[in-house]
């Protein structure tokens, strides 16, 4: 794999109040690689790759994507230039259709440019039924989003993700709720998308860590406390202390 | 090109064709009330864009009607500009005034935004009423004879008579509800009712939530100045009690009553307010009683209107 | 003549448009801090304690104190009740749903002041001072009854402060402006804290309304231009602040009382609205310090 730097973040911190929940974290990501971040409850995970989206400004630091600084960017900015961000809380349209959720994604990446002008309705559909068939949603086109049970929920959140063809794919806990199976499906998916395109994962459940990561990093009270490769880490003292709540 | 949701495209034809027939059955009278129900569903359509489509909910409607009735009307009063330019006038003056008023209160968000939008809509009643001198304030000023009638394209035009206005009315109502059609129904509509219905994930999808925000502000804005431009031309009378608070609440109740968020929701409601109103118009004080109770119970047992209703029950493509 | 006496007037109207002022804001205030609701008929309660202090007069035989001291009690117990009514049949039902409950106290004021219009009619009436008795200054006499004002707002208002502060109730309603889920949990009846607090918040309405009849006069269009005043105090000070309000009530009837004397109302109503509409715009915490958002 080629070592080109996807992202990279020099002494990124984030407080609320005085609660300091990321710290300094120096982080870098490379072009292609599939990446888990974990940590305990509270470590600030979701934090940090909300200041990777420009979800939430950061206090200190800087993010760089694409060898370009973003930190001033707005949220809806960064999208464009390829971050796509998926909540950890389930964040969809509930009164439209899971066809329409989509939709709205795909005519993020299809809208006009100087370049190219407006897709038509029929182009985004398509791109927009082509991401829902990647997470397997594409015999509910028409259900209204909000009564979907929410394994589907969370699977349409990672489609609407699909349908922006991102450089960076950010899924905050995707398989949180998902039945054995639908985590089997959701780690396919996962390996397809790797294909095209960087992935950013939080992930609580090991087993979805171990088959789909290429590194991990382990972030501890708003630290970066150890990264390396799945086998490094699992062995690692200071990883371990950290989950079983031992000093180390 | 493809037509999207071909049904309501559809019904909105068979409405504007029954609209058309209209004229040859009813009375005079009854010709008059739907060409002012006309103007004022173009209003309440403008209104309904934002309101229903968007989620935003303005207290101060009023103001852009306001400006597309003085831009028009002075234009015509004071600068002797002829009607269908006039006409135009007032339709950049309600989108003008929009997009600067857009440009400030879009800032806020929901309890704020209808608050900041109910401020700006009562300076600009004061201000109608502080230049009285040019405005003629709540006497209001009767446009001369001259601009009773125009010539458009060699075509002479004589706004005295009934049935030229309900079809200049009719006319620009069709112009505007296919004009929306075409905005509701397609992906630009999707993106509003994104933004309504999740402003975060609108933006966390790469959409610039305040510019799609002020473009619908800016679009409703317009619409309600060419109804208001509408109104104060075709009957040659403009006035500050158009500007009042009354107003703003009164199009907010065409929309309820017809249902936010559907295409004819607002020709619907505005019909059915504005017949109401004028079988209450005996025992003026009632009426207001009424627009309160209506306000109450529509928000209490009937927050979708009555064609919202239908679409949930039974219609799901009339949106 | 020099300015000194004008300035001395102007002052002392200020101060007691200030009061009232207090008094209207405070409950508007109350309401949004509490409740989180914008209570667009707050106006209404304020013309309905005029209107009540001018009923009290009218069937209160004797002198003018004795039905003054009845409306002063009477008018907004009665206000309190409605307001009671109103939170729990229309309120409680859209569940304080921030839009729908401002589209339906638009409703619920049309209603008071068509209802109003109807039985009461649309002359301004007069009701009599409990008391004349002019305090002399070197230039001009000042009617004692405006004093009198003064003071009641403010021990009204200190009451309002100590209660919020060391009363049970002041508690609970603390809890749950905090947080209403937690309160919930605590077993704190939230409904009632509500109903409780929006009759409070109009009752303070109908107070600053029967104060000022005796001053100006009750008319069912009354309640207008407190409502403005008051949503431009609230905004002013921040929304749901106590001491934030207590400062722009005084700062806008001071300066209020002055500028009508240099420039014409409109005008004037020109200038403050607009500058109500930009503090939201830019600075939606309150011009003093930080308070709650809407
Ligand atoms: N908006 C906020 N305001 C105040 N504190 C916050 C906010 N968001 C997060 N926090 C705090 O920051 C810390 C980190 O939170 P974060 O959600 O990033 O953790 P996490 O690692 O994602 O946890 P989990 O595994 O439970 O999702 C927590 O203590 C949290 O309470
Ligand atoms: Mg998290």
């Amino acid at each position: 794999m080629a070592e080109v730097i996807l992202l990279k973040t020099r002494g990124l911190k984030r407080h609320f109040g005085g609660l300091k929940a990321v710290d300094g974290v120096d982080f870098t990501l490379r072009k292609g690689e599939i990446r888990a971040i974990i940590g305990p409850n509270g470590a600030g995970k979701s934090t940090f790759v909300s200041l990777l989206s420009g979800r939430i400004p950061p206090s200190e630091g800087t993010v760089e994507f694409d060898g370009q600084d973003v930190t001033a960017l707005p949220a809806h900015r960064r999208v464009r230039l390829g971050i796509a961000y998926t909540f950890q809380i389930t964040n969809i349209y509930p009164s439209m259709s899971v066809l329409e959720n989509v939709a709205v994604a795909a005519q993020s990446r299809l809208r006009p440019s100087f370049l190219r002008k407006g897709a038509s309705e029929t182009e985004i559909e398509d791109a927009a039924r082509a991401a829902l068939a990647a997470v397997g949603l594409d015999d509910r086109l028409d259900e209204v989003a909000g009564v979907l049970a929410y394994g589907h929920q969370r699977l349409l959140e990672v489609a609407m993700g699909l349908a922006l063809e991102p450089k960076l794919l950010i899924l905050d806990e995707p398989t949180q709720g998902l039945s054995d199976s639908e985590i089997a499906n959701f780690i396919e998916v996962v390996k397809r998308v790797a294909q095209s395109s960087t992935v950013l994962l939080i992930e609580h459940n090991m087993h979805v860590v171990m088959s789909l990561a290429d590194r991990i990093t382990v972030l501890e009270r708003g630290r970066l406390l150890a990264e390396g490769s799945p086998a490094e880490i699992m062995n690692d003292k200071a990883v371990q202390a950290a989950y079983l709540g031992e000093p180390a | 090109m493809t037509i999207p949701n071909k049904k309501l495209f559809a019904l909105c034809l068979v409405v504007l064709a029954l609209l058309f027939m209209a004229q040859f059955v009813l009375s005079n009278y009854l010709v008059l009330a739907l060409t002012r129900i006309l103007i004022l569903a173009i209003f309440a359509m403008g209104y309904n864009m934002l309101m229903g489509y968007t989620g935003l909910l303005s207290l101060g409607h009023a103001m852009f009607f306001a400006a597309g009735l003085y831009a028009a009307g002075l234009a015509n009063y004071y600068g002797g500009v002829s009607l269908p330019i006039a006409f135009v006038i007032g339709i950049l003056g309600g989108g003008v005034l929009a997009f600067v008023i857009g440009l400030l209160a879009l800032r806020t968000q929901t309890v704020s935004f209808m608050i900041v939008t109910l401020m700006f809509a009562q300076v600009a009643y004061l201000l109608t009423l502080y230049f009285s001198n040019v405005t003629g304030g709540d006497q209001g000023l009767t446009l001369p004879t001259a601009s009773r009638s125009f010539s458009l394209f060699g075509l002479a035009v004589d706004l005295t008579s009934p049935m030229v206005r309900f079809n200049i009315a009719l006319t620009l109502f069709a112009v505007v509800l296919i004009g929306l059609f075409a905005v509701t129904q397609g992906p630009l509509g999707r993106l509003f009712v994104a933004v309504r219905e999740n402003i975060n994930r609108t933006e966390m999808l790469g959409f610039d939530t305040y510019r799609i925000r002020l473009l619908a502000f800016t679009i409703s804005g317009a619409i309600s100045g060419l109804a208001g431009a509408l109104y104060g031309l075709m009957f040659g009378f403009i006035g500050s009690s158009f500007a009042e608070f009354r107003s703003s609440i009164e199009v907010l109740l065409f929309t309820l009553v017809g249902g936010p968020g559907t295409l004819l929701g607002p020709l619907v409601g505005t019909g059915v307010m504005t017949m109401l109103i004028d079988r209450l118009s005996g025992m003026t004080s009632a009426y207001l009683i009424v627009v309160g109770v209506l306000l109450i119970v529509i928000n209490l047992w009937f927050p979708k209107g009555i064609l919202g209703t239908i679409r949930d029950r039974w219609v799901p493509w009339l949106k | 003549m020099d300015i000194a006496p004008y300035l001395l007037l102007a002052t002392l109207e200020g101060l007691v448009q200030a009061s009232v002022l207090m008094l209207t804001a405070l409950g508007l205030s109350l309401v949004f801090g509490v409740m989180r609701v914008v209570n667009v008929a707050h106006g209404e309660f304020y013309m309905l304690g005029a209107v009540g202090a001018w009923l009290c007069a009218t069937l209160i035989p004797g002198h003018p104190a004795i039905s003054f001291a009845v409306a002063l009690i009477v008018a907004p117990l009665i206000v309190g009740l409605l307001a009671a009514l109103a939170d729990r049949a229309i309120l409680q039902r859209i569940n304080y749903n921030p839009e729908a409950t401002i589209v339906s106290t638009i409703g619920i004021s049309y209603i008071i002041q068509q209802l109003t219009l109807m039985t009461f009619g649309p002359d301004a009436r007069a009701v009599d001072p409990p008391f004349y008795y002019n305090i002399r200054f070197p230039w001009f006499g000042y009617s004692s009854y405006k004093f009198f004002i003064i003071g009641v707002a403010v021990a009204l208002v200190a009451t309002l402060w100590l209660l919020m502060k060391h009363s049970k109730m002041g508690l609970l309603m603390r809890a749950t402006q905090y947080d209403r889920e937690t309160a919930l949990n605590f077993g704190i009846p939230v409904g009632r804290v509500y109903s409780a607090v929006f009759a409070f918040g109009a009752m303070m309405a109908a107070v600053a309304g029967v104060l000022v009849v005796p001053n100006s006069q009750a008319h069912y269009l009354m309640g207008h231009d407190p409502l403005l005043m008051s949503f431009i105090v609230v905004i002013v000070g921040g929304l749901g602040s106590i001491p934030g309000t207590i400062a722009a009530a005084v700062l806008i009837g001071l300066s209020d009382g002055l500028l009508s004397v240099f420039f014409s109302p409109t005008l004037a109503k020109i200038a403050s609205t607009l500058l109500v509409a930009l503090v939201l715009v830019f600075k939606p915490q309150g011009l003093f310090g930080k308070a709650g958002r809407i």
